[in-house]
């Protein structure tokens, strides 16, 4: 008799991003069943705070935010949990930025303007289904 | 001061931003210099200033009933006055953060102003000649508004 696979359990997201119609944007078009959206933050200073109290294993980041941007934000959060996956969605397109958000510790990027099928794929391999 | 390949960035943004996040294209006019600058200026106007290894600013402008459709378009079922006014700088950060793509990332891009009919016209003086990028969308007129030495 063949094993039943265990269902995986279901992941904690916070979204970080400076414009309401983006927060509302990916938390309306992301479809997944394993991820849950527990919180959102409009910079990286607030993001910092409220993912000390919520504590998500997923995080939607966006790069060019007032107070604190995402590649300090990136610094702070890995900090605080090392295996939180990080999906950064930036307008900025260049190539060193991306590589700068994955060498601080994001694992992935997501350039804007994004398609509904792109951010749930990119949803997708970030958490490895 | 632009020149035509720089101008094509901005257009190739502008053409890639509507039909990505909307779903619907929109069709660029030919994009031209400048003289009455407060001419393009329209209900809302999002303001990116750029700083870096160029310096000015890019705006885009557009009357609010386009923003509204475009919220729609992209399910957004709050059409208020915030997320009219988010909009607008989220559309000119798109743009402004895709052209590093062929700036470099020394092309470095503020956060949005924001600006409406009572001070756009202030908030998006330039000193330079500016290019403007005419755009159609569906029935709709709007303009991106490039500014760089």
């Amino acid at each position: 008799m063949s094993a039943v696979p265990k269902p995986r359990q279901q992941l904690r997201m916070m979204i970080v991003d400076d414009s309401n119609v983006m927060r509302r944007r990916i938390e309306r078009s992301q479809q997944n069943d394993l991820l849950e959206v527990v919180g959102t933050a409009v910079n990286g200073l607030d993001a910092v705070t409220k993912f000390k109290q919520l504590m998500p294993d997923v995080m939607t980041l966006d790069l060019t935010m007032p107070e604190m941007d995402g590649i300090e934000c990136v610094e702070h959060v890995i900090k605080i949990k090392p295996d939180v996956l990080i999906l950064v969605v930036s307008a900025l397109a260049d190539k060193a930025t991306a590589v700068e958000a994955i060498e601080k510790g994001a694992n992935g990027f997501l350039c804007k303007p994004f398609t509904d099928d792109q951010l749930n794929e990119a949803l997708a391999e970030l958490i490895g289904e | 001061m632009l020149d035509a390949e720089e101008v094509r960035t901005f257009v190739q943004g502008t053409v890639h931003f509507f039909e990505t996040a909307t779903g619907h294209p929109a069709t660029v006019g030919s994009p031209y210099l400048c003289i009455d600058k407060s001419a393009v200026v329209q209900d809302y106007a999002g303001v990116i200033g750029i700083s870096g290894n160029r310096e000015g600013k890019v705006y885009f402008t557009a009357p609010r009933g386009m923003l509204s459709v475009m919220l729609m378009c992209m399910n957004e079922t709050d059409t208020g006055e915030q997320n009219v006014r988010d909009l607008v700088g989220e559309v000119a950060n798109t743009i402004s953060g895709n052209a590093r793509r062929d700036f470099g990332r020394n092309f470095v891009i503020s956060t949005p102003t924001i600006c409406d009919r009572n001070n756009a016209a202030t908030a998006a003086a330039t000193t330079g000649r500016s290019f403007v990028i005419p755009i159609n969308w569906r029935s709709y007129a709007a303009n991106v508004v490039v500014c760089l030495q």
